[in-house]
């Protein structure tokens, strides 16, 4: 009984333990954010909201969330889009092809990035695209649109494949069928993979580096701003994006899940 | 003659090298309960599938209302189908459910909801009726299913297997729900199921199939009294199938030898055999008798007692013949308690000879 209590114990000081590995991190940062002094020491110094002072008064840092967030909007929506899409046809149709047409579709996430973002930057130059807001998207759609197909698959594996052909055999030809039952059953994947593809967006630095030329988005105006020295400001910025990136997933993961224990 | 309400011509239905349904050819008429029955894989569920449209014959054609109906897509019929997975959309209520079908066939939404709401009361399930489907307990799913389809006013009503996912009780119920509903609409249902208890309480016609052939179509009656072949007498169950070759031949009687001795039944619709052929003919269960002295006439087989299952106030006593094959017999428990069946040695099976029904060669 006691040396149960005891590895539960061990076990729940290791489980704390990976939390702070993870979170400590990204915790300090928040507090340096409103910390007064210039570079990150302990004891601290006094609390200051200084340095989101600065953060708002940048118009460079306004342009760079302006199209950070055009970038993941029109990503979240057109990588939902495709992945409904494939995930869609993947679940209605049976083809020779298809372990090839899978493999293709989920490819993009296991390229290492530099490379992907190398060759996106390549392409769109030959293409005379390159250096837009649009190139940005297009890769992120890319990048994105993978995790959006995985997902709606995933709900659309847990439908009774019986659902579909009731609606037609109530009346419903393929598109009402499709508004009326296929989407409305994927509703929760749908706004989950919208979110996740969105954080991911948001977050995503190499590809935005490689092809936004002039248009930088918030991660990448994060990196220039500490190039060469040390300023509190990223602090700052760093605690928005975390924010953003955890608003959005947390939603993903409530939508999915209270779905689920609903269905139960 | 009116014209029947669903014709099969010559359908047959391939999946790749898999020949579902092979060459079935029978009629439908205007509001018949007509149960297709048959082990898994014999084809009756792609045979309900095609009536709805959701597959189409490879061969053959399928006509309603003498309408042929190959290349009507299944949204434009008027077949709604209970599922055996009922299919209820789960992101609906009870009551939207119901209403979906009128939807799509463009009713405004007040009289959709008057009717949707009509018919869940004629289910019983009026109360439930703004209720999430996860909520609800399986009949009263299997109920909203059977509003779902019937709120359209179709002259047809399809089901597969509706009352497989039901507990026993539930099962007699629904039964009674069904036919009462079917005669009362006066509309045509179709019965597609793998259990003979099912299809018997309530259809007026049975067909039966086996590998994607029918094998008999008939009353329920017909089909338990004088099964047409060796697969629907096995099908059927409670059959004493006995075989051997054939020594003797009239005009409508036939003489099968056998391990099990010499018996001599009539032919009836069959052909008559040539001698030295291999045939068979089926003792129901419930017609044979028996004795603990050797009976003077009819058909008698000595045999021993193996074991019985008593279900209530109907006995199955299993018998073992000389030559090691098993019989049953069903007798009434009061009718077994007067015999002394335990002490004897030897039990003679017995059945009048009218009651041998010859069920062809092979």
């Amino acid at each position: 009984m006691t040396d149960n209590r005891t590895l539960r114990w061990l076990l729940f000081g290791y489980l704390a333990l990976v939390f702070v590995f993870i979170f400590a991190p990204i915790l300090f940062s928040v507090i340096f954010s409103f910390n007064s002094d210039r570079f990150p020491t302990i004891p601290l110094g006094n609390f200051t909201l200084k340095w989101y002072q600065t953060v708002w008064n940048d118009p460079d840092v306004w342009e760079a969330a302006r199209t950070s967030l055009t970038v993941s909007l029109s990503t979240a929506t057109i990588a939902t889009a495709l992945g409904f899409a494939t995930a869609y046809t993947d679940y209605r149709y049976s083809f020779r092809l298809k372990p090839i047409y899978l493999g293709l579709i989920l490819l993009p996430p296991t390229i290492p990035l530099i490379i992907m973002a190398l060759a996106m930057l390549a392409w769109f130059a030959k293409l005379g695209i390159s250096g837009q807001v649009m190139s940005i998207i297009i890769a992120h759609s890319v990048l994105t649109a993978p995790f959006a197909m995985a997902i709606i698959r995933l709900r659309l594996s847990q439908m009774d494949p019986s659902l579909e052909a009731a609606a037609w055999n109530l009346g419903a030809n393929e598109w009402s069928a499709m508004r009326r039952v296929i989407v409305p059953f994927c509703k929760p994947a749908i706004i989950s993979s919208f979110c996740l593809t969105a954080a991911v967006s948001f977050d995503e630095f190499a590809i935005s580096w490689f092809v936004s030329g002039l248009n930088k988005t918030i991660p990448v105006i994060i990196l220039e701003i500490v190039t060469g020295n040390i300023d509190p400001q990223v602090n700052a910025i760093g605690s928005f994006v975390f924010l953003v990136s955890m608003t959005l997933v947390i939603i993903a993961q409530v939508v999915l899940m209270t779905r689920r224990k609903k269905e139960n | 003659m009116v014209a029947p309400l669903v014709e099969f011509r010559s359908v047959v239905k391939r999946f790749d090298d898999f020949v579902a349904v092979e060459d079935v050819n029978f009629t439908i008429d205007a509001g018949e309960f007509v149960a297709i029955m048959g082990p898994s894989g014999c084809g009756k569920t792609t045979t309900l599938r095609m009536l709805a449209g959701l597959e189409a014959p490879s061969e053959g054609e399928i006509l309603m209302d003498g309408r042929v109906m190959n290349d009507v897509p299944a949204h434009e019929r008027d077949t709604p189908l209970v599922w055996q997975s009922l299919a209820l959309f789960p992101f609906l209520t009870a009551r939207e459910n119901v209403e979906f079908g009128l939807q799509m066939r463009g009713v405004g939404a007040a009289e959709c909801r008057r009717r949707a709401l009509e018919w869940l009361d004629r289910m019983e399930i009026l109360e439930f009726a703004d209720r999430d489907i996860s909520s609800l307990s399986g009949g009263q799913k299997q109920r909203v299913a059977l509003a779902r389809s019937l709120v359209i006013e179709p002259r047809i009503l399809l089901l597969d297997e509706p009352l497989s996912a039901l507990d026993a009780n539930l099962v007699i119920r629904m039964q009674s729900v069904l036919t009462r509903l079917q005669r009362e609409l006066g509309i045509t249902f179709v019965y597609v199921t793998h259990s003979q208890s099912e299809a018997f309480a309530m259809a007026d016609r049975v067909v039966i199939m086996s590998r994607g052939h029918i094998s008999q179509i008939g009353s329920p009656k017909d089909i338990y009294r004088a099964p047409a072949n060796r697969f629907v007498a096995e099908f059927v169950g409670r059959n004493n199938i006995i075989s051997g070759t054939v020594t003797k031949t009239t005009a409508k009687t036939v003489t099968i030898e056998g391990s099990l001795g010499s018996f001599t039944v009539q032919t009836g619709r069959h052909d008559a055999p040539r001698k030295g052929d291999l045939a068979r003919f089926v003792v129901a269960a419930d017609l044979a008798q028996v004795a603990v002295k050797q009976p003077k006439s009819g058909s008698v087989i000595p045999c021993t007692l193996i074991s019985e299952e008593f279900i209530g106030s109907v006995v199955t006593l299993f018998l073992e013949a000389a030559d090691g094959s098993e019989l049953k017999v069903q007798l009434q428990e009061r009718e077994l308690s007067k015999m002394d069946l335990k002490s004897a040695t030897t039990i003679y099976l017995n059945w009048a000879d009218e009651h041998g029904h010859y069920i062809g060669v092979d």
